[in-house]
C-alpha cells in the first residue's frame, strides 16, 4: 500500500494500488523480499543492479558522484568507483555525445540529464546521432547501450525550467525510445530494460514522485517490458490515458467519477514511442470514449498523437469526441502553476462531459 | 604586458615552457621590479612575483628576495578553489593574441627537398611508396567521382582534393585498432586501411552492396571491419562521440586511440568546445586532427575565428596541440605518430591543427569561384601541391620514377572506370531496407507502415523507381 502526498495538500494514493484499482497484470511474484521505497530509491537500486551485472556499463552526468541532486546515484561512486561512477563537466551536449561513443564501443552508458528542461544542448546529438546510428550505418554500428535519464514534470514550485515535460520532441524521433514510469516499482523494472534494451532510450522519472510515492519494490533484478501498456483500472464508460506522475491526479479522478456512477478505465502507457497502440484500441472499443491527460502543454502534445491514432482505428465505436486535459500553451509559470496544471477536477469535468456528449 | 604562463615550481617547467610555447614572447624582464618600486610605498615589504619565467630573467628581483626576509611565503599566493595562484597588485589582462603565431612544423619545403635538421619519423621505402600510391589513388578517385557527378551518373559528391597528405599520412601513422571519426573530407583514411574503390563506389551508388544499405548520400562512408564510424553530415557531432570511444579503450586497456577529424568551421561548433573539455577531464587517449583548410564552404577562416587559428585553442582546456604543415606528408606523418604515442602512453588527448588548403569545391554543389579567385585555387593546386612535394622527396630517395607513375596512374583509373561501371549496374537494396535498423527490430507502426506502402506502390507503380527491388 503507498502512500503518496497530495500536491496541494491531499492524500493520494499511488496508482493500481488502491482498493477499487485492480490491478490486470502483476510483474511481482510473490515470495521475492521486497522492501519499501521511494522513487529515488528505487532507481538507485535499478543502477546498482545495472553497474553490477554488467562490468562495461558506466553511470555518469552532473554531480552524479556525490548522489546527484536528486540522490538517484547515491553510493554507487563509492561502491563502483569513479571509474565507472562520475561527474562531468556542465555541458548536456558533450554529455549525451561522449555516451553515444562510450555505448558505440558496446557499452551500457547510463546518461543523467539534471532536469529534463536542460536537455535541449543535446537535441542535435540526440535526433541526428544517436536516433540514426544503427539505420546509417547500414546496422555496422549502433549506439543501443545509450540510456539518458532526466527528471521532468511539475514539482509545485519549479516554474518554466525545473518543471518541463518535454516528451513530446521525442516521441517525434525515428530510433529511439521514451519511456515514463509511474511509480517506484514500475520505475525500477522499466528503467532496467530502457539499459538492456538494445536501442538508444530516454527515460523521464517524474520528480514529483521522487520523495513522495513510496511502495513496496522487489529486491531482485525484474524488468517490466517496453511497448506494453498495462490497464491499472478496469471500467466500461471511458477510457482514460497517461503516463506518470499525472496517472495519480487520473486516478482520483477515475475514485470521484465512480461516485457518481462512471465506470472508467485507466491505461499507463509506460512507453511513448513505440507506443502500445492496440491496448489502447481494444480499450476505446469496449467503452466508447477516450481521455488524454498530460502536463505538457496541450497543442502538440503527446495527447495529439494518441488522439488521432485512436479515431483511426475506432472511429465508428466513439460515443463522443477524444478530450485532452492537458498543460496550458504558455511556459509553464510559478504563481499560476494551480491554473496551468490538468487537475483532478477538470479531468472530472471533462470525464462527465464525455459521458454526457 | 604581462603574459599568463603555467605555473610551475618546478626547474624543468621552464624548459617545457620553452619547447611547447615557442610563440610566446615574455614580457620586458624588468617588469616586476619596476611596478615594484613604482606603486608601494617606502615601508611595505617588497613582495616578489612567483612567476618563474620573471625570476630567471630578472636578476634584480632574485635579489630583491632575499629582503624583507621576514615576509611568510604563503602570503604571496591566493588559495581559492582551482588551486594556488600569485596575485598581481595590477590588473594584468592576458593579450588577445601572442605577438607570434604558433609556427608550423614542417620537414619538407614547398619543392619537397627535406629542411636542414628538421626532425622527423623516419620511414621505409616501402611504407614511402605505400603512402604516395594512395594520395595519388585518392587523387584519382575524387576527380572520377566528381566528373561522375558532373555527368549525372552520381547524385553527390565532395572531394578531399590538396588534403591528400593530411587523409593519407594522418591514416599510415595509425594502427588499424585506432578508432575512426570521420567528418565527411577523410575518405584517405578508409582508403589506407584497405577499403576498396568499388566500396567506395557502392556507397556513392547506394546499391545493395553499399554497407550503408542505400540510406544515405555519397561520401558518407563507414566500415565497422576498418574501424571508421559511419560518416554523418551534421558537423562537430563526432567529437564527443570520439572522446566517449576513447574512454572505453582507456578503460579496456587497449594499446589504441580514437581519432577524429574536423575542419575549421567545426572547432567553431558547440560540440568542439565540449569534446576538447571532456577530453582532457576524462584524460581520454583521442587525437583531435583539425583540417585547417581555409574555407567553410564560403565562409573563410577570418570569419570563422578570431584566434590565431586553431591549435592556440587546445591551451584553453588544458590540451597538447601542436600546428603543422598539413601538406607535409612527412610531418604529418611524424606528428600523429607522435601524438598517437603521447595520447596512449600518457593517457591524455592531443589536438593537432593541420595547415592546407581545400583546393576542390566545397561540394558539387558548389562553384568555389564565386568567392575566390581561379587564381588562388590553381596556386595552391599546382604550386602546394602535396603529391609533387611528397613525389620529390621519394624520388630523390631513389624509390619512384615516371614510370612508376604513369603505370600507378593509369592501373588506377582503369580500376576506378571499373568499378563505376560495376556498382552503377548493380541493382539497389530491396525495400524492407528501409524499415530495417530504425530499432534493433521493427516495431508495430513500421511493420504496419511498410505494409502500406506496399500497397500503395501496387495502385500507383510509376510513382516509384524501377530500379529498387520489391
Amino acid at each position: 500500500m503507498a502512500a503518496l502526498l497530495g500536491r496541494f495538500g491531499r492524500k493520494l494514493v499511488s496508482p493500481g494500488s488502491s482498493h477499487g484499482a485492480r490491478r490486470v497484470s502483476t510483474t511481482v511474484c510473490e515470495s521475492e523480499t521486497v522492501k519499501s521505497l521511494n522513487l529515488y530509491s528505487a532507481i538507485n537500486q535499478a543502477l546498482r543492479i545495472a553497474l553490477e551485472t554488467d562490468p562495461r556499463s558506466y553511470v555518469f552526468g552532473e554531480d552524479v558522484g556525490f548522489g546527484g541532486v536528486f540522490r538517484c546515484t547515491t553510493g554507487l561512486a563509492e561502491r563502483f568507483g569513479k571509474n565507472r561512477v562520475f561527474n562531468t563537466p556542465l555541458c548536456e551536449q558533450g554529455i549525451v555525445g561522449f555516451g553515444i561513443g562510450l555505448a558505440a564501443m558496446g557499452n551500457r552508458a547510463i546518461v543523467e540529464i539534471q532536469f529534463a528542461d536542460y536537455i535541449y544542448p543535446a537535441f542535435d546529438q540526440i535526433v541526428n546521432e544517436a536516433a540514426k546510428f544503427r539505420y546509417r550505418s547500414g546496422n555496422q554500428f549502433n549506439c543501443g547501450g545509450l540510456t539518458i535519464r532526466a527528471p521532468y514534470g511539475a514539482v509545485g514550485h519549479g516554474g518554466h525550467y525545473h518543471s518541463q515535460s518535454p516528451e513530446a520532441f521525442f516521441c517525434h524521433v525515428p530510433g529511439i525510445k521514451v519511456v515514463i514510469p509511474r511509480s517506484p516499482q514500475e520505475a525500477k523494472g522499466l528503467l532496467l530494460s530502457c539499459i538492456r534494451d538494445p536501442n538508444p532510450v530516454v527515460f523521464f522519472e517524474p520528480k514529483w514522485l521522487y520523495r513522495q510515492a513510496v511502495e513496496e519494490v522487489p529486491e531482485h533484478d525484474y524488468m517490466i517490458p517496453l511497448s506494453e501498456a498495462e490497464v491499472i483500472r478496469e471500467g466500461n464508460d471511458i477510457t482514460l490515458v497517461g503516463w506518470g506522475a499525472q496517472l495519480t491526479i487520473m486516478e482520483q479522478a477515475c475514485l470521484d467519477a465512480e461516485k457518481e456512477g462512471i465506470s472508467c478505465e485507466l491505461i499507463d502507457l509506460k512507453t511513448l514511442l513505440p507506443w502500445d497502440k492496440e491496448t489502447v484500441e481494444a480499450s476505446v472499443k469496449k467503452t466508447g470514449r477516450l481521455l488524454i491527460s498530460h502536463e505538457a502543454p496541450v497543442t502538440g502534445g503527446f495527447g495529439a498523437e494518441i488522439s488521432a491514432t485512436i479515431l483511426e482505428r475506432c472511429f465508428l465505436k466513439l460515443e463522443a469526441p477524444v478530450s485532452r486535459v492537458c498543460g496550458l500553451d504558455t511556459p509553464f509559470p510559478l504563481v499560476f502553476e494551480p491554473f496551468y496544471m490538468p487537475t483532478k477536477n477538470k479531468i472530472l469535468d471533462a470525464i462527465k462531459s464525455t459521458v454526457n456528449y | 604586458m604581462a603574459l599568463h604562463l603555467r605555473s610551475s615550481s618546478s626547474k624543468s617547467a621552464f624548459v617545457n615552457i620553452l619547447r611547447h610555447n615557442l610563440c610566446f614572447g615574455f614580457g620586458s624582464p624588468s617588469h616586476a621590479t619596476r611596478h615594484l618600486r613604482r606603486n608601494l610605498p617606502h615601508d611595505a615589504p617588497i613582495r616578489v612575483s612567483q612567476n618563474p619565467i620573471s625570476r630567471l630573467c630578472n636578476t634584480m628581483a632574485e635579489k630583491l628576495s632575499s629582503i624583507g626576509g621576514h615576509e611568510d611565503a604563503s602570503n604571496q599566493v591566493m588559495d581559492f578553489p582551482g588551486g594556488k595562484v600569485t596575485f598581481t597588485p595590477e590588473p594584468q589582462f592576458i593579450s588577445e593574441s601572442n605577438k607570434e603565431r604558433v609556427p608550423c612544423y614542417r620537414v619538407l619545403d614547398d619543392n619537397g627537398q627535406q629542411i636542414t635538421n628538421s626532425q622527423f619519423v623516419q620511414i621505409s621505402e616501402e611504407l614511402a611508396v605505400k603512402i604516395y600510391s594512395d594520395m595519388v589513388t585518392l587523387q584519382i578517385m575524387d576527380n572520377i567521382f566528381y566528373e561522375a557527378q558532373r555527368q549525372g551518373r552520381l547524385s553527390f559528391y565532395a572531394t578531399a582534393i590538396g588534403e591528400e597528405a593530411i587523409n593519407i599520412a594522418s591514416a599510415a601513422a595509425l594502427t588499424p585498432e585506432d578508432v575512426i571519426f570521420p567528418q565527411y573530407r577523410e575518405p584517405g583514411v578508409l582508403l589506407w586501411r584497405g577499403f576498396t574503390l568499388q566500396e567506395f563506389a557502392n556507397q556513392c551508388f547506394g546499391n545493395k552492396s553499399d554497407y550503408g544499405k542505400g540510406r544515405q548520400m555519397p561520401v558518407h562512408y563507414g566500415s565497422n571491419k576498418l574501424n571508421y564510424f559511419t560518416v554523418s553530415a551534421t558537423i562537430a557531432t563526432q567529437l564527443p562521440n570520439a572522446v566517449g570511444a576513447a574512454y572505453s579503450l582507456k578503460m579496456d586497456k587497449k594499446d589504441a586511440c580514437t581519432v577524429t577529424y574536423f575542419g575549421d568551421g567545426g572547432s567553431s561548433e558547440g560540440d568542439f568546445h565540449g569534446a576538447l573539455n571532456f577530453a582532457a577531464v576524462m584524460e581520454a587517449p583521442v587525437l583531435f586532427i583539425c583540417r585547417n583548410n581555409g574555407w567553410a564552404i564560403s565562409t573563410p577562416t577570418s570569419d570563422q575565428f578570431r584566434s590565431d587559428g586553431v591549435v592556440v585553442k587546445g591551451r584553453a582546456y588544458g590540451i597538447r596541440s601542436i600546428r603543422v604543415d598539413g601538406n607535409d606528408a612527412l610531418a604529418m606523418y611524424s606528428a600523429v605518430h607522435s601524438a598517437r604515442e603521447m595520447a596512449i602512453r600518457e593517457q591524455r588527448p592531443i589536438l593537432i591543427e593541420a595547415l592546407t588548403y581545400r583546393v576542390g569545391h566545397h561540394s558539387t554543389s558548389d562553384d568555389s569561384t564565386r568567392y575566390r579567385s581561379a587564381e588562388e585555387i590553381e596556386w595552391w593546386n599546382k604550386a602546394r601541391n602535396p603529391l609533387s612535394r611528397f613525389r620529390n622527396w621519394i624520388e630523390s630517395k631513389g624509390w619512384w620514377s615516371d614510370e612508376a607513375e604513369s603505370d600507378l596512374r593509369s592501373r588506377i583509373k582503369k580500376e576506378m572506370l571499373e568499378a563505376l561501371r560495376v556498382s552503377e549496374k548493380t541493382e539497389k537494396p530491396n525495400l524492407e531496407n528501409m524499415f530495417s535498423d530504425v530499432y534493433d527490430v521493427p516495431p508495430s507502426n513500421l511493420r504496419e507502415q511498410e505494409l502500406l506502402v506496399r500497397q500503395t506502390i501496387k495502385s500507383h507503380p510509376q510513382d516509384y523507381p524501377s530500379d529498387v527491388p520489391l
